[in-house]
């Protein structure tokens, strides 16, 4: 098996560890952090790419891993605020719980 | 494939595995931001240090303290009264995981004959890093300025408190 292939296969049990997380957990935290969690496995297969591919020396795949961690820590940062929010709205995190749109 | 990498990738999935099944919320955020650091290492034996150390800046050092201080706003280490902390659905979201683990195992190990062996160590510095952000990745540097002004604020005003007799 090449090195490239044994990053691949843990970036998708990752993403698949993520999925589950974010389809099973409960708690709206919990649904993020599985969220975090498919991000991470997408980074690991950029930078993967990058290093295994033709062209390192261009960046791209860096670059897109790079931006994908801001765009990611700014979904953290307005998600977790949401999730304070219909808190202090509905008294819960619990997504079970939460099964109507109007307040 | 190097030992480095086999303990890297056990120590990363195990955090992201307790992350999702553990029942306190606390051990979860320390769960995760284990696997965070895995793969901030995973990225400095692929040869990114500079997108390694962005990792553990953004998502050990502020991600996992977001986390702890949601958790802990919104009362939510206290164990549920009735036990359980997974969905009425879980079965379906565990099918739906496993089914796309495996269609994704499965691209992966029938390519595995077209995937490059090993490559030269790319030697990118951070000057190369920088230049390359202010020149023809100036726009998108810009954009994710932007974006992280907005999602900043966006979150602050989402988040803050309103006062009783403003309703």
């Amino acid at each position: 098996m090449t090195p490239l292939a044994g990053y691949l296969l843990v970036a998708a049990l990752l993403f698949a560890i993520g999925l589950a997380g974010a389809l099973t957990r409960r708690n709206a935290i919990l649904v993020l952090i599985g969220i975090e969690l498919m991000l991470n496995a997408a980074n690991l297969n950029l930078i993967a790419f990058w290093r295994y591919g033709p062209h390192p020396e261009a960046l791209t795949g860096m670059m897109f891993a790079i931006f994908s961690i801001a765009v990611a820590a700014a979904e953290a940062a307005v998600g977790l605020g949401l999730v304070i929010s219909i808190h202090r709205h509905a008294q819960t995190a619990d997504l079970d719980e939460m099964n109507r749109m109007k307040g | 494939m190097s030992f480095v990498f086999y303990i890297l990738a056990a120590i990363t999935l195990a955090g992201g595995l307790a992350a999702v099944l553990l029942k306190n919320m606390v051990h979860c955020a320390l769960a995760v931001s284990i696997a965070f650091a895995g793969l901030a290492f995973l990225f400095l034996g692929l040869d990114a240090q500079f997108a390694g150390f962005a990792q553990i800046l953004v998502y050990v050092g502020a991600v996992a303290i977001l986390v702890v201080f949601a958790i802990l706003l919104t009362r939510s280490s206290d164990t549920p009264k009735d036990g359980g902390v997974f969905s009425r659905t879980w079965l379906a979201g565990l099918v739906v995981a496993a089914a796309v683990f495996a269609v994704i195992g499965w691209a992966v190990l029938s390519s595995v004959g077209g995937l490059p062996h090993e490559a030269a160590v790319p030697t990118v510095t951070v000057l190369q890093i920088g230049q390359a952000l202010m020149g023809p990745y100036v726009l998108p540097l810009e954009i994710v300025a932007l974006l992280l002004t907005v999602a900043t604020i966006g979150a602050v005003i989402v988040a803050i408190h309103e006062k009783e007799d403003a309703k």
